[in-house]
Parts: structure tokens; sequence; C-alpha cells
């Protein structure tokens, strides 16, 4: 039984018909009183800018704010490799039940039936939105569409821009979005940070928010606060995040009532550029669609593995037969394709046993040689009538069809390394990528904070306990293109005789006079550590104890340390600077001094989950293969969490229901 | 390709803010690893700062992959620093010299004024796009994505065009402060797709009118902002551009 304090609002029927009858009988808002209706819609991503744009086209007031020096740079901007969507233009066999099952499976059976129904439902409808406002997405020589593959899937649904895919549908979503703006339909806050969530009678009723450049705080009313503020992939501090990405807005909210579900269901990506030194400050993601043409190994022999990290062998001489394609061994129905978690752990599985091929021992292979001479050079000499074509014919012809389809990619890792990929096998090693937990919301969007909305990367629900490739950019464009000018509907016809309500009223007031005094104490504390210090010492509690495997033990130190370093951090912080001014120091203690609660409250949710599932590995619970155990009897639920005070959390349980699906062990061999 | 450490002498400019006249100020910094990025060096320099109790340099950044357009930095008289086609988030220190003096400096434009340090005011380039440079379709209008083919040729120079960031390089690289390039990779872009046909010439008038507004200046073909571009955007945009310009103007005539 779900617990009583959350109700998912899934409308009734077949799971076919759930969301065509909603749209069809949901109570609509006339046109004249939308005029009469603001939104606050927080962070300008592929959520935040597809859904305020499509409110204001609607024809909402829609203020939107993003901390960023414009809507155009949101983090939305870095996503490489594609979007899914089940358009079966390939013929394959792909169908909106298909992505729907692959999701679901994907996820290891935690996530929502109706709503990822749903998101494969308009799925379709993302591509052709998308398309229409000039996304430029790679086509074939007949002009139609391409496709590719990602992990977890049998079919080529991936729809992409060379490396760029996520670039190109934000600038698609930010273009519709500055035409509001032109229109004056939007109204723009960039450099603003929203600090807090205004609360009124239990009803969301707006936002107080920074401009980071004069360092004012300010009062914004709406009648519904959207969250489309991304990820909180770094509580780590290192990830493939952007920077600035951050747990901020959707942390106040929590503290004012919002439940935060499966906080540690956290995506460690397998290829991504390995650390290079104590300097570095983020990691690089090589996109997933590598996969498809390059082959992960490492050496079989451990002697070879150890004279390649002392330099003294280079991978290009061990031959076929001392190579460990240990992907493709170990998993031959989906090889080099398995989903992300898979792919971590095992190549954490064989650094950790002593693999690893550089100098720290924590990267393995990511190889195209193979398929740059035997795949593609070989079609190319056909294509050009070479008939026995040489070795180093073959590479430079595949060279070419390597460096068109990833050649941002493999420009970026030679940049980063100083090492050429199409000589050398590039070297990758598993980050923190992408956080499958977020605001716990009901079928509408809504958190448990009336009017208060949650979409994108922000929210839980889609992916369960691992998220497929190229499922984040459909999931933000489908909630906010296609999904929330729907639900929003349903709350805001009730809303239509609220009056904007002044941001005098007493609440606001208290809510700044509360947000200046944080800021008031980060300065005061002046202590001899910067901020950083602590972000780098949470992030490696986090990545040791709740990384990508987690036990009993660990998690219950990690807690304990983590309270140790907040309490630290509150008496021996350094920010530098002002509170009236442009202050990058104090925008960052702001954001850690967040991740120092969040951290804690991950490690509890990966502790009371006495199973695996997804990128959630408990080392206890493990088959005898060392493959993820999940515990469908006991775990079957979301965890929704309720803070009650810092340190004092409630679980709350949505019990989740597979009524179209039969929940099997995930099998990728 | 092998990790050193070399020392380098930092002039950065500071400034407090948009009224206060700015100055450069000398760092020092020792052992600075040639695998760091440029901007992971200045969170070395910044860290130092701090510890010293001085005020950290403001800049921007955010993705640290060369794709968000945020980061902006005029190093040694280069928007970006030296290599080609590297944005300075990308930059690493294997590209300078032990005991090279690096001068690290703001966009210099009239229309992009600074804001802190190093930090300035792009937005003049989102009231561009504002002015124009979108299709206008609502949500849910759209067909079929399929339904109209689009010759790849025009879709890989769509796309091509469409890479342009929004750094705002091209401008601090132009002794004019000219935007053309920014505004014709836009315009190039959607005239090179068929979605873009029904407003091209509105589109192309709308956003060169709001570009003189800004007080960016005129072009007069030196090609340095295509050179200085980290996405190397091509000058053959801003010739379609003009094309389109004058064949809007006379028509609209
Ligand atoms: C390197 C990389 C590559 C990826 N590649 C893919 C891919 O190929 N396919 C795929 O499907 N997914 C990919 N993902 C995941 C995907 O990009 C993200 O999950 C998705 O873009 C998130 O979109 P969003 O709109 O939810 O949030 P974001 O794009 O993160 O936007 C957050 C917004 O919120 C604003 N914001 C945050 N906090 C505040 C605050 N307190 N006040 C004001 N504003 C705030 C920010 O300014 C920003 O505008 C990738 C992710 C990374 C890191
Ligand atoms: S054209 Fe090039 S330099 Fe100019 S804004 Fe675009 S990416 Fe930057
Ligand atoms: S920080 Fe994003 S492009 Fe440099």
């Amino acid at each position: 039984m779900s617990s009583s304090k959350i109700a998912s609002k899934i409308p009734e029927g077949n799971l076919e018909q759930k969301w065509s009858k909603y749209r069809s009988t949901v109570p609509l808002v006339n046109p004249a009183n939308k005029r009469s209706l603001e939104i606050i819609v927080v962070g300008s991503g592929l959520a935040g800018a597809s859904a305020a744009s499509t409110l204001a086209e609607l024809g909402y007031k829609v203020k939107v704010f993003c901390f960023q020096d414009s809507a155009r740079r949101a983090h939305s901007i870095a996503a490489q490799g594609g979007i899914n969507a089940a358009k079966n233009y390939q013929n394959d066999g792909d169908s909106v039940y298909r992505l729907f099952y692959d999701t679901i499976k994907g996820g290891d059976y935690r996530a929502r039936e109706a709503n990822v129904y749903r998101l494969a439902e308009v799925s379709a409808n993302i591509i052709d939105q998308s398309v229409a406002s000039g996304v430029p997405f790679a086509r074939e020589y007949g002009g139609l569409l391409s496709n590719r593959s990602f992990g977890g899937t049998q079919v080529q649904r991936t729809f992409y821009a060379a490396g760029q895919t996520g670039q190109q549908l934000l600038l698609g979503a930010y273009s519709g979005l500055q035409r509001q703006v032109g229109m004056g339909a939007v109204q723009m806050f960039a450099r603003h940070e929203m600090l807090d969530v205004v609360n009124i009678d239990g009803v969301c009723r707006g936002i107080i928010a920074r401009d980071l450049v004069s360092g004012k705080l300010e009062r914004h009313f709406g009648h519904a606060v959207l969250l489309c503020t991304g990820g909180y992939g770094n509580v780590f501090f290192l990830s493939t995040n952007a920077m600035g990405s951050n747990v901020t807005a959707a942390w106040k909210a929590h503290k004012k009532g919002a439940m935060f579900a499966n906080p540690c269901f956290t995506q460690i990506h397998p290829t991504c550029i390995p650390v290079s030194g104590d300097h570095q400050s983020k990691l690089t993601l090589m996109s997933e669609s590598l996969r498809n043409d390059g082959r992960i190994w490492v050496p079989k022999r451990k002697e070879d593995a150890e004279a390649i990290r002392a330099g003294k062998l280079n991978p290009n001489q061990l031959k076929e037969e001392e190579r460990d394609y240990y992907l493709e061994r170990r998993y031959p129905a989906f090889g080099n394709l398995v989903p992300r978690d898979v792919a971590s752990r095992a190549a954490k599985e064989r650094c950790d046993a002593g693999f690893g091929v550089n100098k720290t021992g924590e990267a393995v292979y990511l190889d195209f040689a193979f398929n740059m001479k035997y795949k593609y050079g070989k079609i190319e000499a056909t294509k050009k009538g070479i008939s026995n074509p040489t070795e180093e014919q073959l590479k430079s012809l595949g060279h070419e069809v390597i460096k068109e389809k990833y050649g941002n990619l493999f420009d970026m890792y030679q940049q980063i390394t100083g090492v050429n990929p199409y000589e050398n096998p590039m070297m990758i090693y598993p980050a923190v990528h992408y956080t499958m937990g977020g605001l716990w919301v009901d079928y509408n969007l809504m958190t448990t904070v009336p009017g208060l909305y949650a979409l994108g990367e922000a929210n839980f629900s889609d992916h369960g306990a691992n998220r497929l490739g190229a499922s984040a950019l459909m999931q933000g464009l489908a909630d906010g293109y296609f999904v929330i000018p729907y639900t929003i509907g349903a709350y805001l016809n009730n809303e239509i005789r609220t009056k904007a309500i002044s941001t005098d009223h007493e609440a606001f007031v208290a809510a700044e006079k509360a947000v200046q005094d944080k800021i008031d104490q980060f300065l005061s504390i002046k202590g001899n550590k910067s901020v950083d210090y602590f972000h780098k010492k949470l992030g490696k509690i986090m990545w040791d104890k709740c990384g990508m495997a987690r036990n009993e033990a660990g998690l219950k130190e990690a807690i304990e340390e983590i309270k140790a370093l907040r309490n630290e951090f509150w008496n021996n912080v350094r920010v530098p600077g002002a509170a009236n001014e442009l202050n990058p120091e104090l925008e960052k203690a702001g954001r850690v001094a967040d991740f120092l609660e969040l951290g804690e409250l991950m490690c509890l949710d990966a502790l009371k989950r006495n199973e695996s599932c997804g990128g959630h590995f408990r080392e206890e619970y493990q088959t005898e293969e060392g493959e993820a155990l999940r515990d469908d009897e006991n775990f079957k639920y979301v965890a929704a969490w309720e803070m009650l005070e810092l340190g004092n959390w409630e679980l709350n349980k949505e019990d989740l229901i597979y009524d179209n699906i039969k929940i099997a062990q995930r099998s990728y061999k | 390709m092998s990790e050193q450490n070399i020392n380098v002498t930092l002039k950065v400019w500071r400034q407090r803010n948009s009224q206060s006249k700015g100055g450069f100020e000398t760092y020092p910094l020792n052992d600075v690893s040639t695998d760091m990025s440029f901007l992971e060096m200045f969170d070395v320099l910044n860290e130092k700062l701090i510890q010293e109790g001085k005020d950290p340099v403001a800049f921007d950044h955010d993705c640290r992959e060369g794709i968000c357009g945020m980061c902006s930095m005029f190093i040694n008289g280069r928007p970006h620093g030296p290599k080609q086609a590297v944005t300075t988030c990308q930059l690493h220190m294997r590209s300078f010299k032990n005991g090279e003096t690096i001068v690290v400096e703001p966009w210099r434009a009239k229309p992009f004024p600074v804001i802190k340090d190093l930090v300035v005011d792009r937005s003049a380039f989102d009231r561009i796009i504002s002015a124009g440079g979108f299709i206008s379709v609502n949500t849910g209008n759209a067909q079929d994505a399929n339904a109209i083919p689009v010759a790849k040729d025009n879709a890989d120079e769509s796309f091509a065009a469409a890479a342009c960031i929004g750094c705002g390089a091209c401008v601090a690289a132009c002794k004019n402060a000219s935007a053309m390039l920014f505004v014709s990779a836009k315009v190039s872009q959607l005239a090179l797709l068929p979605q873009g046909q029904p407003e091209r010439k509105q589109r192309v008038m709308d956003m060169v009118a709001q570009m003189d507004n800004e007080g960016f200046g005129a072009c007069t073909n030196t090609g340095a902002c295509s050179a200085e571009c980290p996405k190397e955007i091509s000058l053959t945009n801003i010739a379609r551009m003009n094309r389109d310009f004058l064949a809007a103007e006379i028509t609209a005539k």
C-alpha cells in the first residue's frame, strides 16, 4: 500500500487510453482568464524553455529564471548523443509499447508505468516539433532523418545532430522562448538565482530570487511555480554536469514541504575521460553513441596491463587474442551496448581486479580501430570499387567515416588529453552523469506542495533506477512541450479567482529575510577554507561510499562524515566579497551548503534500500555472477522522503504497480 | 603529451563593476600542470587569492566542454587564446611555455559592457534572437518530421551554421565590434531549411535592424571574426546574409 500522504493521481482506464482520455477531459482555462494567471518557470533548459514558450503561446503570463547569462546556456546544451522517439522510421520493429517497455526494463522496474507510457506516446511529437522549429537533425542522402542506436535497446530510434544534439534541441526551444520574450509574453530573468519558494497557507505562491549582478533579492508572485532546474550530480563535485548545476531550487522546495524521491538513484556513465589530477574541476563525457562503433577492452593478462600503465607497452601492439572485450564476453546479446549501469560496473570490476590501463589504474580502452578498418573501411572500399584494399587503405577510408560521425568528440578528446584517438584507443572511465532521483511528482508533475511543479531532470518520474541513453532530452521536452500545458490546467482552472498576491505579504517578507540572513551568515564566518575545499571533500565521501558500489557500513560512515563536514563548513568556510555585487564564491557557497544536506539524504536512501537495482548497487545484494539483485517483494516502491527537520526524514512509499509488463530479472546476456 | 609543471605570470584585468575604471593586476603562478585547462588554472589562482584574503577573479564559465558559450577570455590579444577552434575552457596549459606572461582581458566591445573583471553583458545577442531568430511555430502544429525531406547538403550546412555557441568572440575579435558572423549564422541556419522559408525576408531585416540598434559596428570584411571563432563559423554565412538582406530590401520597397 502506498503512503496516504502521496497520491500519484494516475488516471483510470487502459494504459493506452489514460493520456488521451485525460487530455480530452481535463478542465480547461478560458483564454481571457489565462491572461491574468501568472506562471513562474525556474530554469531554461529543455524542460523550462519548452514549458515556458508553450505556456506563453497558450496565453499565460510567464516569468523565466536562469542563473547563466542567457537562457541558451542551460546545461541541456551539453547533451551530445541524441534523443529517442518511437517513430519507427527504420522499420525495425519499434513502437510506443517497445519504447515504453525498454524504458521500464532499463530503469530496472522502478518507474511508474503510466508516466513512462505517456512519455513514449508523445515522443514522436517531439521530433516533429523540433524539426518544425528548425532543429537541423542529421539526415540521410535521401533527405530523411537519420537514426542511431543507444544502449539498452535493439532498435535504432535515436535522432541526433552530430555529437551536439542537446545544443541543437535547446537552441530550438530557446528560439521559441526568445520569440515569446520579443512579444512580451515571457519576461526573462537571466543571471538570477532562485533561493527559496514562498508558500502561503500550504500553497506555493512564488519565489525569492537573487539578481546575481546587483546582489539584490527580489520577490516574485506566481499562481504556479515550475522547477525545471536540472539534476544534482554535482553533489559528487566531479561529474559531467556543468559547473553551476546544483540542487538548490529543488532542495529549498524540499525544505518547504516537497518530498524528494529516490535520491540515491544516480547514474554513473561508463564512457568519460578519466581523472587527470587534483586540479580536475569536472569530467567530460564521451557520448554513448561511441559505443556503436567503439569496442571496450582491457588486456587479458595482468602483466600487460601493468606494462601499459608503466608506459612500457603500446596497446596497439596487443593482438586480438590478448585483449579481453569483457562486455562482449559477459553480455553477448547486447555486447558493448548494455545499459550504462551494467557497463560502468563491469569497468570498475576489471579495474578493481588490476586490469586498468592508465597511470591511476582507473581506465579502460574504447577502441575504434576494428570498425574503422573492417566495417567502414570495407564499405567505403566497396563503394569506391577498390577490390583488394590494403590495411592502410582501409584505415584511411574508415577514418573519414568515423570523422564525419564523431569528429567533434574525437577533437574534444584530443584537446583534453593531448592524445590522438584516431591512432590510439581512447581511455575512458565511469563518471557521475545524471540523477534519476528528484522531487516527487504525481501524474500531473505536481510535487507534494500544491501549485509547485517539477519538470525534466529535477523530478524523479520516468527513469526508475537507471536512465537509458537519449531519454533525458526526450523527457525534458515531453514534460515541457506536451505534458505540463495540459496538466497545469487541472490546477489553474481553480485559481482563476485568485488575484495576484502582493509581494508585501508577510510570507514573502519572511522568506526574503531568511534568505538574507543566510547570505549574511556566509559572509560573516570568515573562516580559512574555501567553498571548493568542502565541495571536494563531500564529493570524495559520496564517490567512495555512495557511488558505483555501496554497502551498509560505508553508508553509515558517510552519514557521520557528512554531518561533521557540514558542521565544519558552517564554522570555517571563507566567502570573500560582499552581498551586493557579482560574487561567484557566494553563489557556490549557497549551492554547496545545500549539497551538504542532500548528501546525507542520499546516503540514508541508499542505506534503507536493501537491494540492488539499476544505478543503485549494494554490495550485499548481488548474484553469483556479480549482477544486481533486486528485491521486488520488499522494495518495489518509490521512496519519497519528507523532511521533518534537517537530519530527520520520514519515508513515504509509493507502491509501483505493473499491470502491463511482466516484471522480470533484467538480462542483457 | 606527457604532463609537466610550468611557471607563468598572469596579467589579469580587474574591474569592480561597470562604473569603475579597471586595470591590470599581475599574479605569478608556479607549478601549473600542463594537463590543466586554462580555467582550472584560474581555479588555482582564485583558491590562492582567497587564501591570501583577496578578492578572486570573476569570470564566466559553465559547461567547460566548449558548448555553452559562457566562457569568454581575451588571452594574449586573442579571444579564447592562441589555439584554433578552441574555447577558453577547452584550452589547456600545454599550449603555453614555461616562464610565459599571459595577458587576460574581458571581451572589449561597446555592446558588451563589463560587469566585473572578465565578465561582460552579452544580452544584446538574446535581443537579436528575439527580433527574428526563430521559426514562428507554436507547439502542437507540427506535421510529421519526415514529411519534408531536406537535402543532406543543406541539412549539413544548416547544422554547421547552427553550431554557433553565441560566445561573442567574433565581436571581440573585430575592430568594428561587428556581430555579423553571429547574426549570419542564425540567418543561414534557418535560410537553408524549408521550414525557414516563409519568414526568410522578414527575419533577416528584423535581426539586422536589432543588431544595428544594439550598437554593433559595420562589417568591413577583415575576416577576423571567422578566424577567431571557436566553432569555425564560415564567412560564407555573412555573404549569404548580405544577399538575403539585399533581396529582402528590394522586395520591401
Ligand atoms: C555531458 C552530458 C551529456 C548528455 N547527453 C545526453 C544525451 O545525449 N541524451 C539525453 O537524452 N540526455 C543527455 N544528457 C542528460 C540531459 O542533458 C539532461 O538530463 C537534461 O538536459 C536536463 O534538462 P533540464 O531542462 O531538466 O535541466 P537543465 O538543462 O540542467 O537546466 C537547468 C536550468 O535551471 C536553471 N537553474 C538551476 N538552478 C537554478 C536556480 N536555483 N535558480 C535559477 N535557475 C536555476 C539553470 O540556469 C538552467 O537554465 C546529458 C547530460 C550531460 C551532463
Ligand atoms: S559566430 Fe563563432 S565567435 Fe561568434 S558567437 Fe558564434 S561561435 Fe562565438
Ligand atoms: S564554459 Fe561552456 S563553452 Fe566554455
